[in-house]
């Protein structure tokens, strides 16, 4: 069978697949944000928490991604839990980077006056650091993003969900008929869910960063 | 710089005021006292690290005095919550910190919003501030602050600062990174709102001119923040407290306005003038009839060759010997800027001279300081 027309045979399920994957991926990422960037706040204003909070993230990021995943098995066991914990572990690091380097960009002349005209504590970092800081996070998130793409995949091997699956079974089954386009059709699909992903991001940073900064 | 508007403003009173920043042996501020007056603008101006801001933050408590005591309007500010006080106090700064992901509107709007005004009112205020701060509503209050100059933001500084009507402003070097044109515009214009609103402002800067044309009143601040004169800048002028203070005012006052007039166009003074070889004590008896307390002596083609204090005059001794020596003289053509600062290094008056050379009279501190306020008084007009 011709790859057009395995993919012709099975394109419900790959969709299925690719829809799974960039669903992992983006949950992960979310979830990566938000204790990423809760992270980058608490340690932003301490030059040595900021160093610390760095370097245990990008440490994570020099575990080969089977090893961390096998080593989660007898923790977590398979399917969602240990995926989803890979994936925000490698997340984090972009998130967190950006976010120390996002809020500390921000003109002191400017939380000085936010301070002066008596915006509260909390005002200070929704309404002011975190607009501020939010192109450089979104830059973050898309890096992550474009990471766990790839991670994802690998996930399967704990039987996580998405394209992984795909190649794998290609791959466990070389020489045989379909091994090619199975490892093929996983692959691209990859490529192509991130493709699509990239282009959220840029639409995203298009509707939520103010024409004031971007 | 007295307005025709009614006092807005409320007074200041700082008492013993000390701010220790942690870590440091000397304090920043040390027992700092002050009353500001309602309705005044009061200038702080120091060398570089004095203090001033520290002092100035203190007020709205960005920064925490380590002792001492502070009230607005009779108001303790120490005992109330921080952010509302500095909601009720107008915040100005220098390259104005407006927010820059927030367009105009949004950046003058944000503390009447904070005080939760009607949507309706608020940009109805902002209508009104960018028009009182010369910006064309229709055209500014959509921009973002990096689409305007910097002039630009600094008014939209100022109109944020103003934004809640608030009876006090802090302004920290709020023109200190413009040019020096658009400054002095930017000055006019706060003299021509200031008369109008008649707000208790507390102004910072490290520009002897800037303090001398803004203030009612001017603190020379020396180390720690002490107080090395606090008075209006008339009196600053004619009578610096000391070195340091004469040093600073040497050095920086050059009011422009004065550099447009000419000796010629202010009436001259008479001085008790005598020829270098009159009697001593006859030319006491004139100075004490005539109530004076100077001579000045000419020499045989009436040139001004020295001052004689009346008190000098008694020891005996020629007239020659007596006194000190002539250290400046102006000529008609002289700029008043000139007999200003030939004034502060003779004292209290200078002698004016002819084409020759000759005396023709003196100019006295008090003309200079007349004709400033008239051109001051001239120039608010100017915007009305
Ligand atoms: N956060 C701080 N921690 C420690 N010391 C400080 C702090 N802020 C200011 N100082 C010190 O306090 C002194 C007064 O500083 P301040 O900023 O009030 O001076 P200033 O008169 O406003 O100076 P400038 O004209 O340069 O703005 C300086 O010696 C400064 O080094
Ligand atoms: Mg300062």
């Amino acid at each position: 069978m011709s790859f057009a027309d395995y993919v012709a045979s099975r394109w419900q399920e790959l969709l299925v697949d690719a829809a799974q994957h960039a669903s992992a991926v983006i949950q992960c990422t979310l979830i990566a944000a938000v204790l990423g960037v809760a992270l980058g706040v608490a340690v932003h204003r301490s030059p040595a928490g900021s160093a610390v909070a760095t370097a245990l993230t990008s440490a994570v990021l020099t575990i080969p991604s089977f090893a961390l995943l096998g080593l989660l098995i007898p923790v977590l066991g398979l399917g969602v839990a240990p995926t989803v914990t890979a994936l925000v572990l490698y997340a984090l690091l972009p998130i967190v980077r950006n976010t120390i380097v996002g809020l500390a960009g921000v003109d002191p002349a400017v939380l000085d006056a936010a301070r002066g005209i008596g915006m509260s504590r909390a005002g200070v970092l929704t309404r002011v650091q975190l607009r501020l800081a939010w192109p450089a996070v979104l830059t973050g998130m898309r890096v992550s993003t474009q990471l766990l793409m790839g991670i994802a995949a690998i996930a399967a091997y704990v039987k996580g969900p998405g394209l992984g699956n795909v190649i794998f079974s290609g791959l466990s089954r070389v020489g045989s008929a379909n091994a090619i386009n199975l490892a093929l059709a996983g692959t691209i699909g990859v490529v192509i869910v991130a493709l699509v992903l990239d282009g959220a991001y840029v639409l995203l940073g298009r509707l939520t960063i103010s024409r004031g900064v971007a | 710089m007295t307005g025709e508007g009614t006092v807005s403003g409320v007074e200041i009173c700082l008492d013993q005021v000390t701010k220790r920043y942690p870590g440091s042996q000397v304090a920043a501020v040390d027992e700092f006292s002050m009353t500001i007056p309602a309705g005044q603008v009061v200038v702080f101006v120091g060398p570089s690290g004095c203090g001033k801001t520290t002092t100035m933050k203190m007020i709205n408590r960005l920064i925490e005095p380590s002792s001492g005591r502070i009230t607005i309007g009779g108001r303790d500010a120490l005992s109330l919550n921080p952010d509302k006080l500095r909601r009720g106090i107008g915040y100005a700064i220098q390259q104005a910190g407006l927010f820059p992901h927030m367009t105009v509107g949004e950046n003058i709007g944000l503390v009447p919003g904070l005080l939760g005004w009607q949507q309706q009112k608020v940009r109805a205020r902002v209508e009104e501030l960018l028009d009182l701060v010369g910006l064309d509503p229709a055209q500014f209050r959509n921009r973002f602050p990096r689409q305007l100059s910097g002039g630009q933001q600094q008014r939209v500084g100022v109109a944020r600062a103003l934004a809640a009507d608030p009876p006090v402003l802090l302004m920290d070097e709020p023109f200190g990174a413009v040019d020096p044109i658009t400054r002095g515009n930017l000055q006019d214009e706060l003299l021509r709102l200031q008369s109008e609103l008649r707000k208790t402002i507390v102004f910072v800067t490290h520009d002897f001119d800037e303090a001398v044309k803004l203030g009612d009143r001017i603190a020379v601040l020396g180390p720690r923040s002490s107080i090395l004169q606090y008075d209006t800048p008339e009196a600053v002028l004619a009578n610096p407290a000391d070195d340091t203070v004469a040093g600073f005012v040497g050095a920086g006052a050059s009011l422009k306005q004065l550099t447009l007039l000419r000796v010629k166009d202010v009436d001259l003074d008479e001085a008790v003038t005598a020829p270098t070889d009159e009697d001593p004590a006859a030319l006491h008896v004139r100075l004490t009839m005539q109530n004076s307390k100077y001579a000045l002596l000419l020499d045989a083609r009436r040139r001004p060759v020295r001052w004689v204090h009346v008190r000098e005059l008694v020891g005996g001794g020629a007239l020659s010997t007596l006194g000190r020596p002539v250290e400046a003289t102006v000529t008609q053509r002289s700029t008043l800027q000139d007999a200003l600062e030939a004034i502060l290094t003779e004292g209290g008056h200078v002698p004016v001279t002819g084409q020759h050379g000759e005396y023709l009279g003196v100019v006295r501190i008090d003309t200079v300081m007349d004709v400033i306020r008239t051109l001051r008084e001239e120039h608010e007009h100017d915007h009305d």
